[in-house]
């Protein structure tokens, strides 16, 4: 084959992983942060320690902004997508930043993240030196959230679907993210050679390249996290149902059926030969960002057809099986923020999360309108009352 | 726009430079205006008026064809292709490549307009032909290595023997920031590609 570039994958799944293990499990846990003009802050602090963080107030006390402020300690849009500028505090004096010492089993790291003037893409310090891109924060945390939005996702398109998938890819893979960035970078000049009839086949034939070694090397992260998972929910017990999962799509199919060599040579192709219907689609015919996660119950009915708690359960169940496996093998609990998770389980469900929670020794950020739906957590959590813009320990 | 003003907006241009440090940069050299900020003027003014891309091959220099070029004792046959005037210098301090260069001056991309002609791609392939052997050191980073890919493919027709570094260069790494005994031993090692 032409050009230089390792294949990408190779011995680069779970790095530290064997080590980690031999450690005591420890957790992540954000034990100061800072939002400076960010949505409805102004400027507020919080200190906090490894337990769960309950955060209560009334609607549009600024809950969900605070989550979304610790999303962004992972790469990506954060858990609302937002446009960058648009978590910009209206009438502030400047962009937003949101600023967080974390906790870990490698000690604690200082991140920093925000927008900052002139800047396209979100801006990013671990301990205080400029990182080159978003992808670094996935080396020091791993942040898993459920949000009410997320109640659609197993009826809605893939997109999100995949997206929630390599979140939890993240937190096996850092290096998952990266890939991500090269792969969908490739594609977009790809789709822009094709647009401008240039079509040169020479500068096609790069772009597809990078785009089967790196797509191949994302098929195979999904496909083997959706094993993973899908084994660690089966020996899952209490009242939060097995889920059965399993990442699926061409690439996907390429590696059940042969080598991963053999499949890259196969998206190789499969890009060269679509290349005027691409033209005329302006995506892409084949690769990663057209896979999906599907998701079953235990008797195997898709997760789509079930009640909508019966959905919620089948997430939550996803989320904790992957808390419990981060902790086995990278020996850190990831951070989980659960919004307004508790309004909507019955009594028996939110009593057996919250045993779930403290068990698995996980800092999961929880939101609600009403500090009394937690009150069984007790002192096992700390309690921070949310309002105009303050946030309040209890 | 004031003066001062227009100085730090294009201070903060410079690479690895931010407004901030645009600021701090035009405030250190207003302090010394003697010892810096005029001497730096001049030798601006004169980088302006006398500094060139060589036509023939990219590097910069104050005479056209570079002084590289129009050095006869440099193998004619034997190119080296990088990304940039800083990677030449890079090599060239190793003293162990006897031949010419081409400078690409950056890496393909689409999405910023440069293609093939910006990079001066038919310049090389036309060099190529009278060439025995072409030696492609681009950055082992994504782009350099997506626009590897693609220079050798442009190269097949040449009938020059097309080589890469060795792989001393680690992963994501750019030539500029190794040291001079790793890159002369990449160079020395270049295999087929
Ligand atoms: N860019 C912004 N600048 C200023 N205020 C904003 C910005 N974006 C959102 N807000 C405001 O932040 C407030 C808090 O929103 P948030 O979603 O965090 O509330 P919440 O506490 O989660 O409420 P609920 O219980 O209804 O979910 C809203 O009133 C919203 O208008
Ligand atoms: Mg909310
Ligand atoms: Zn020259």
């Amino acid at each position: 084959m032409a050009g230089g570039g390792e294949t990408p994958y190779i011995g680069a799944m779970f790095p530290g992983a064997a080590e980690a293990a031999l450690e005591s499990p420890a957790r992540l846990s954000v034990s100061r942060l800072a939002l400076t003009r960010f949505r409805s802050y102004d400027s507020a602090r919080l200190e906090a320690d490894g337990r769960p963080v309950v955060l209560f107030g009334e609607n549009g006390a600024g809950k969900t902004n605070l989550l979304e402020a610790l999303s962004f300690l992972a790469p990506g849009r954060g858990l609302r997508r937002a446009r960058l500028a648009e978590c910009d505090r209206v009438g502030g004096a400047g962009p937003w930043g949101v600023a967080a010492t974390v906790e870990g089993p490698r000690g604690p790291v200082r991140l920093g993240t925000g927008r900052e003037e002139g800047e396209e893409r979100r801006q990013v310090r671990v301990d205080g030196a400029a990182a080159k891109s978003q992808a670094a924060l996935a080396e020091h945390v791993n942040v898993v959230w459920l949000t009410p939005q997320m109640d659609g996702l197993f009826r809605e398109g893939a997109g999100n679907r995949r997206r929630f998938l390599d979140r939890l890819v993240f937190g096996f893979d850092p290096e998952h993210a990266q890939r991500v960035a090269i792969y969908d970078n490739a594609m977009r000049e790809r789709a822009r050679l094709l647009k401008e009839g240039a079509g040169d086949p020479a500068w096609l034939a790069a772009l597809e390249d990078r785009m089967a070694r790196y797509g191949v090397a994302i098929a195979a992260a999904r496909r083997d996290v959706a094993q993973r998972l899908d084994a660690a929910c089966a020996t899952a017990a209490g009242p939060f149902p097995r889920a059965r999962l399993a990442a699926a799509g061409t690439v996907e199919s390429f590696l059940a059926e042969g080598p991963a060599l053999e499949a890259e040579d196969r998206v190789r192709a499969g890009l060269a030969a679509s290349r005027r219907q691409d033209a005329e689609t302006g995506g892409a015919a084949l690769g990663p960002h057209r896979s999906d996660l599907l998701v079953s119950d235990a008797r195997g009915l898709p997760a789509a057809q079930g009640s909508t708690g019966e959905q919620k359960a089948l997430l939550v169940a996803i989320v904790l099986a992957h808390a419990r496996l981060q902790a086995q093998l990278r020996g850190a609990t990831p951070l989980l923020l659960l919004d307004e998770i508790a309004a909507h389980l019955d009594a028996t469900r939110r009593a057996a999360l919250f045993d779930a929670l403290l068990a698995l020794d996980a800092q999961a950020w929880l939101t609600g309108t009403d500090a009394a739906l937690f009150a069984p957590l007790g002192g096992a959590a700390q309690f921070v009352r949310v309002a105009d813009g303050t946030l309040i320990p209890q | 726009m004031s003066d001062l003003e227009r100085l730090v907006q294009l201070l903060s241009k410079l690479p690895g430079l931010g407004p901030r440090s645009g600021r701090r940069a035009a405030l250190a050299l207003l302090k010394r205006r003697e010892t810096l900020l005029e001497p730096l003027a001049a030798a601006l003014a004169a980088a302006a008026r006398n500094i060139r891309a060589c036509s023939e091959c990219g590097n910069l220099d104050t005479t056209d064809p570079c002084s590289i070029c129009a050095d006869a004792r440099r193998d004619p046959g034997l190119l080296c292709v990088v990304e940039d005037v800083a990677d030449l210098w890079a090599i060239e301090r190793t003293k162990s490549f006897a031949g010419r260069y081409h400078v690409l001056g950056g890496t393909l991309s689409a999405i910023d307009g440069v293609g093939p002609d910006e990079l001066r791609i038919p310049k090389l392939v036309e060099r190529a032909r009278g060439a025995r052997e072409v030696v492609i050191a681009l950055n082992a980073t994504v782009e350099g290595q997506t626009t590897a890919h693609y220079v050798a493919e442009r190269l097949g027709e040449t009938g020059a023997s097309v080589t890469r570094l060795a792989h001393g260069v680690p992963v994501g790494g750019e030539l500029d920031y190794l040291d001079e005994g790793t890159l002369a031993a990449a160079l020395k090692a270049r295999r087929p590609l």
